[in-house]
């Protein structure tokens, strides 16, 4: 019963995603939201203003430098509790 | 790996790989303004630079960053990151506004400073991360 529950669910689910797919703009297509918004800003400003001539690096570390922020905070807290994960099944196998 | 397992063929083979990362490393974090690159994967040159060293020579590595040292230091990366974007509040500016610094340079020049100086925090957090999950897995804590 539940693996037909479980079957029925995942038809569903693709049926909504393959109908929300048909709505996005086509991959690469200029006059899409995501060119036209902020990206012209980027490429026409970003040599002058962030001081890089890499957009990426503009963009990662001076437009978006707080989401960068929280990336590194990611790294180190997930680093963390490997460590600490690690250690603990170490301690309970002696 | 508290014991070296370095023969004489890989004590000399290291001696040319390890310099070469880092110096590799260190291209990857100036440069990453310029070319493909920056903190993440400088920092991931440098852990891998350390972890070479001490499997070849154990304990008398000279780069000996190990265990809780590690995980002290991947903190202090991440605060250098914060503590950039403090001092750009402090000199009046928003957080990580890097044109506030009372410099004498153009406002892109500024800018550049203060990514590389982002970029350095990064690299402090990833390397030391990298190395605190080796030791992890190698039962090493000291």
């Amino acid at each position: 019963m539940t693996r037909v529950l479980a079957f029925f669910a995942l038809g569903l689910m693709s049926v909504l995603l393959f109908f929300a797919t048909s709505g996005l703009p086509v991959l690469f297509d200029p006059a899409s939201p995501a060119a036209t918004h902020v990206s012209p800003r980027y490429i026409e400003k970003s040599h002058e203003e962030a001081g890089s001539p890499n957009f990426v690096t503009a963009v990662l570390a001076d437009y978006r430098g707080y989401d960068t922020l929280g990336e590194t905070t990611v790294i180190f807290t997930a680093g963390i509790a490997t460590v600490f994960l690690l250690r603990a099944a170490r301690r309970d196998k002696k | 790996m508290n014991r070296h397992f370095g023969t004489i063929v890989l004590g000399t083979a290291f001696r040319f790989l390890v310099p070469i990362i880092i110096v590799y490393g260190m291209y990857v974090l100036m440069h990453g303004e310029y070319s493909p690159g920056g903190g993440f994967q400088a920092g991931a040159l440098f852990g891998i630079a350390i972890v070479l060293d001490r499997l070849v020579q154990g304990d008398d590595a000279m780069l000996n960053i190990s265990g809780n040292t590690a995980i002290i230091l991947a903190g202090v990366g991440t605060s250098i990151y914060a503590f950039v974007g403090v001092l750009t509040l402090l000199f009046g500016g928003n957080f990580l506004e890097y044109g506030v610094f009372p410099l004498d340079m153009i406002e892109g020049e500024r800018h550049a400073l203060g990514i590389l100086g982002i970029e350095i925090g990064v690299t402090i957090c990833v390397m030391a991360t990298i190395i605190a999950i080796f030791d992890a897995l190698t039962g090493k804590e000291g």
